[in-house]
């Protein structure tokens, strides 16, 4: 009995939060999926219509405009918080004095929430406020900076707010790679003459694959559930051209009466999202193994 | 130690700090528009400029902020709502970082058939936008009897923080040489004892990585908040979006700011105090992926 | 008049009475009166309550006109949870009562004679299935008009009564170096803006027709739409570029320091005016939207009340439906909030000249059938419906759509949310 509890110690621990994943991850998805079938309106109701829910969404104009916005926002957040926190990261890394503090500076927008900075954001990018404000006082007067006025440029400011939250945590995630690199590796490769950035691109960049991984990971995270940045900063607007699915959903789900659209949505949001996460964790983690 | 130097050249080295510098300012911009208004008297904030000093700083909204601006149908400040936060987040924290120090000691440690399919599985999980589970959980805690209580507010942010939890756990835990295992288990050590003896004392930076982070996202968490509080056990995120958010007359600019620092406090306050060894715990893990 | 006014006062105290020899339970009331003058007009309420030795648990959630708060309820509902009362307006009333989760307050309002103390159009709204399960606090008027006399008078403009006019005096304003329009881009911004144009050029048969439901797809497919949306498009160039987001109190603020001339807004604008030392007649103007002045559009914010499971808690929700109608509760919530009391018999003497104009409005829109639900402020239409036509008003608002690419979605978004 006891050798029984011993040998399955590991799978007796982990037993609970599987259960818990299972029903509260699982479970809730394919409720939620079920839901999508439904024709609730206010509050659940089991009568199912088939796809009609999913058929309303598609032919609602702001989903496309929110999904577009998904597209634009996931692949230049992703990528500019990656290439920024690599480069502070590197930049970081060369005996700077002060890094203490500096590096500080870059991790704090990560403990603050949105609900906190958004006011203050949307001041900055607030032409009539902030930064073409500022400029123009000191002068240069043709001066413009008015995405956050602008229907095609709206979503691009979330992508700045949501940079500015970021990017430091990545910078952290780069940091401890960097350090975790071989001085001796690096020795050898400046004996054999290596320029530094061919130090970097070809010996310490592929050590950070796994660095990448965990980064690319949390980024996404962010990025879909990037709900508050929108609610904070535009608001969705003007109009709704920077419309997020999460809003999308929220606002359908809970604002609208629709809750049938809305899990509709989120369906497809999350599908959407495995079909682009499924193979690179799969590659990257079956990798590991060998 | 020597560092990977880019260049010996000191132009290389100005521009390096140039550039360090010039995104400091960008990233405290915020936090100085913030500070700064929160000292500013209203007059000043609707005539003067954005980015200018506070003529004659008052700590008059911070006081207003903490103990008397309205919330509600009362106007006790931030005051009650922060430690409501703090009965939340301990408790939350704690419970799901010793839940994930175990789970990912099992799977990295303790594979079994299926223990990396489980740890897949867990970590698709983490996508699921939250807004879905809203309505489901629910009805769960209901059913539980455990609708807008501490006690269920709590569960949720276990429950959807352990996933991470279990990541960081277990890429940190991975990078422990199993020899040490096999070693310990010929002594007839057993499962826990292996933890407690091998795996324990070297996990202190994980615990910091965990800690930090679990306490950022719980403690800045505003949708859980609340939907899932009760009456009177409201966190402080409430309470800011309430005092922040006036559908009528006289917006105050410089309490809305104070309160929000004051909101964000705990978390900067464990940035700065901690950020040290976030980075060193990241970097014991992160390299291991 | 006065007689009934008596009776029904005294009937609430009689009420009162039976229940205060005991401490008569509590009531949780979800509500997103979060600031200033409205967290001072719900503790009066809850003031009132506790002399009636009823408990009052606030439970407050702010943001976006309520968003979060129904985020919240919903979520309550569900764990079988529900708060006692719940700040809930219009058809909301309606789709909750459907669900089967208002409790009936006939009792109270049978011994108050709610039905003579409430104008049809409002009690209407209370009711589900012929019984009270809500009650008012108040009517707001939406199709307001603020204005600033001196920024006119600099321009030699005079404050239009026409949405013709408008053009041309908009356009004098702006030749002056103002902003004609002080506005918020927001989406309820764009419908509150929308609406009004909706009114003065449709008039109260369309609107009624098209924007209350149920919806006449025909009617809002029609040649009258098409002309709304050209005058609505053409609000565009008086509207300054930085408008997006702006909330509509810093909207209200431009029109007070005089950078812009004028701003349609409902009668809660009134506040902004009065807590920067402004005085009506002199320092700003009210006026009906152009074209709407014999119209009223209402709002009309409400408390509706939740099934409860214990008699002590249903007791408590009499004593608060009682209240809310009382006449101290509604002539403070209304002297802080702008709007105008829901009931008759609250004395005129303490409020405004706008809040006068408003009542008489109110009064005789009534007579005339130009008294209509206010569809930006989810009195018309279901909340599906209402976010349809915020999308498709807000989207044309900002984009160089034309009035008929404008009309075309606007009937389609409605339609797949019917």
């Amino acid at each position: 009995m006891f050798n029984f509890l011993e040998k399955n110690l590991p799978k007796i621990v982990l037993a609970p939060t599987t259960i818990v994943m299972i029903v509260c991850m699982y479970g809730f998805i394919v409720w939620t999926g079920l839901l999508s079938l439904t024709k609730s309106r206010m509050m659940p109701q089991w009568e199912f219509v088939g796809l009609d829910q999913y058929v309303r969404l598609f032919n609602n104009p702001r989903w496309h405009v929110a999904v577009d916005n998904l597209f634009i926002f996931l692949i230049l957040f992703i990528l500019i918080a990656l290439v920024l926190g690599l480069l502070l990261a590197i930049f970081l890394d060369q005996k700077i004095r002060n890094e203490g503090v500096i590096r500080t500076i870059y991790l704090y927008p990560m403990a603050i929430s949105f609900i906190v900075t958004g006011t203050a954001w949307k001041w900055i990018l607030n032409p009539g406020l902030g930064i073409e404000k500022l400029v123009n006082d000191l002068g240069f007067v043709g001066f413009e900076f008015r995405w956050l006025v602008e229907s095609d440029m709206a979503i691009y400011t979330i992508v700045i707010a949501a940079v500015w939250q970021s990017s430091g945590f990545v910078m952290a995630l780069f940091l401890a790679g960097l350090r975790g690199v071989d001085d001796n590796l690096t020795k050898a490769a400046k004996i054999d003459g290596a320029s530094t950035i061919r130090l970097y691109w070809h010996i310490i960049l592929p050590l950070m694959r796994p660095v990448f991984f965990s980064a690319i990971v949390i980024l996404t995270h962010i990025a879909i559930k990037s709900f508050d940045l929108v609610q904070a900063l535009t608001g969705g607007g003007p109009g709704y051209s920077s419309d997020l699915p999460a809003n999308f959903m929220y606002t359908y789900s809970f604002n609208r009466a629709q809750i049938g659209v809305g899990a509709a949505s989120a369906m497809i949001m999350l599908f959407g999202v495995l079909a682009v996460l499924i193979p690179y964790l799969y590659s990257e983690l079956r990798e590991k193994k060998t | 130690m020597n560092r990977h130097i880019l260049t010996n050249i000191n132009i290389g080295r100005v521009m390096i700090y140039l550039i360090l510098l010039f995104f400091a300012l960008i990233y405290l911009a915020p936090l100085y528009v913030m500070f700064t208004t929160s000292l500013k008297g209203i007059e000043e904030i609707r005539s003067g400029n954005l980015m200018a000093l506070p003529v004659d700083p008052t700590f008059y909204a911070w006081a207003k902020a903490w103990s008397s601006a309205c919330t509600g149908s009362e106007c006790k400040g931030l005051a009650p709502y922060f430690w409501n936060s703090v009965r939340i987040v301990f408790p939350a924290v704690i419970i799901s970082t010793i839940i994930g120090a175990f789970n990912g000691y099992s799977l990295a440690k303790w594979k079994f058939k299926g223990s990396e399919l489980l740890f897949g599985a867990l970590l698709f999980g983490c996508f699921i936008p939250f807004q879905v589970i809203l309505l489901p959980m629910a009805k769960l805690l209901g059913s539980l009897g455990l609708a807008n209580t501490v006690t269920g507010l709590v569960m949720v942010h276990v429950i959807y923080g352990v996933a991470f939890t279990t990541l960081f756990f277990r890429n940190y835990y991975v990078g422990i040489p199993t020899e040490l295992v096999r070693a310990a288990k010929l002594d007839g050590a057993g499962f826990f004892a292996i933890f407690r003896h091998i795996f324990l004392p070297l996990s202190t930076p994980i615990f910091v990585v965990t800690i930090i982070w679990q306490f950022t996202q719980i403690w800045n968490d505003f949708l859980f908040g609340v939907v899932y509080s009760g009456s009177g056990t409201q966190p402080i995120t409430v309470a800011l979006n309430n005092l922040v958010n006036t559908s009528v007359g006289g917006k105050e600019y410089n309490v809305d700011m104070a309160a929000a620092i004051i909101a964000a406090l705990p978390t900067l306050v464990v940035y700065v105090i901690a950020g040290k060894y976030f980075v060193r715990g990241l970097t014991a893990g992160a390299v291991k992926g | 008049m006065k007689n009934r006014m008596k009776i029904s006062t005294l009937a609430a105290t009689a009420l009162l009475a039976t229940t205060t020899s005991v401490s008569a339970g509590e009531v949780e009331v979800l509500h997103w009166w979060t600031s200033g003058g409205e967290a001072a007009s719900v503790n009066y309420l809850k003031d009132k309550l506790s002399d009636a030795g009823v408990s009052w648990t606030d439970f407050a959630v702010a943001g976006g006109g309520g968003e979060n708060a129904m985020t919240v309820l919903k979520s309550r509902a569900i764990s079988g949870n529900p708060p006692t009362a719940a700040q809930i307006k219009g058809p909301s009333i309606q789709e909750w009562g459907d669900l089967g989760f208002l409790a009936n307050i006939d009792g109270v309002a049978k011994a108050n004679d709610w039905d003579s103390l409430l104008p049809k159009v409002v009690s209407d709204v209370m009711k589900h299935n012929g019984k009270y399960v809500a009650a008012p606090v108040n009517v707001h008027r939406v199709n307001w008009m603020w204005s600033n006399p001196e920024v006119f008078r600099a321009a030699g403009a005079t404050i239009p009564t026409t949405w013709d006019d408008f053009m041309v005096q908009a356009k004098k304003l702006q030749g002056a170096g103002f902003i004609a329009l002080a506005h918020g881009g927001q989406a309820w911004q764009d419908a509150t803006l929308f609406e009004a144009v909706v009114l003065g050029i449709g008039g109260a048969d369309y609107y009624n027709s098209a924007f209350v439901s149920p919806v006449d797809l025909d009617v809002l497919n029609s040649d009258t739409t098409v002309e709304v949306f050209e005058t609505f498009g053409k609000l565009r160039q008086f509207v300054d570029a930085n408008s997006p987001g702006r909330d509509w109190n810093v909207a209200t603020s431009m029109v007070i320091e005089g950078k812009a001339g004028m701003q349609i807004m409902g009668d809660w604008a009134k506040g902004e005016f009065k807590v920067a030392g402004k005085n009506v007649g002199t320092d700003f103007i009210c006026t009906a939207a152009p074209g709407t002045s014999g119209a009223h559009t209402f709002n009309i914010d409400s408390f509706a009340f939740f099934k409860q499971s214990d008699a002590a808690s249903s007791e408590a929700q009499n004593i608060m439906a009682a209240e809310i109608l009382g006449t101290d509760f509604q002539t403070v919530f209304n002297l802080n909030k702008g709007s105008i009391p829901a009931r008759l018999g609250v004395s005129r003497a303490e409020f405004d000249s706008c809040a006068h104009d408003s009542m008489d409005a109110f009064v005789a829109a009534s007579a005339s059938g130009s008294l209509v639900p206010s569809f930006a402020h989810g009195m018309a239409v279901s909340s599906a419906v209402s976010g349809a036509i915020y999308d498709s008003v807000t989207n044309f608002f900002n984009s160089d759509q034309s009035a008929q690419e404008g009309v075309d979605q606007l009937v389609a978004s409605v339609s797949s949310a019917l």
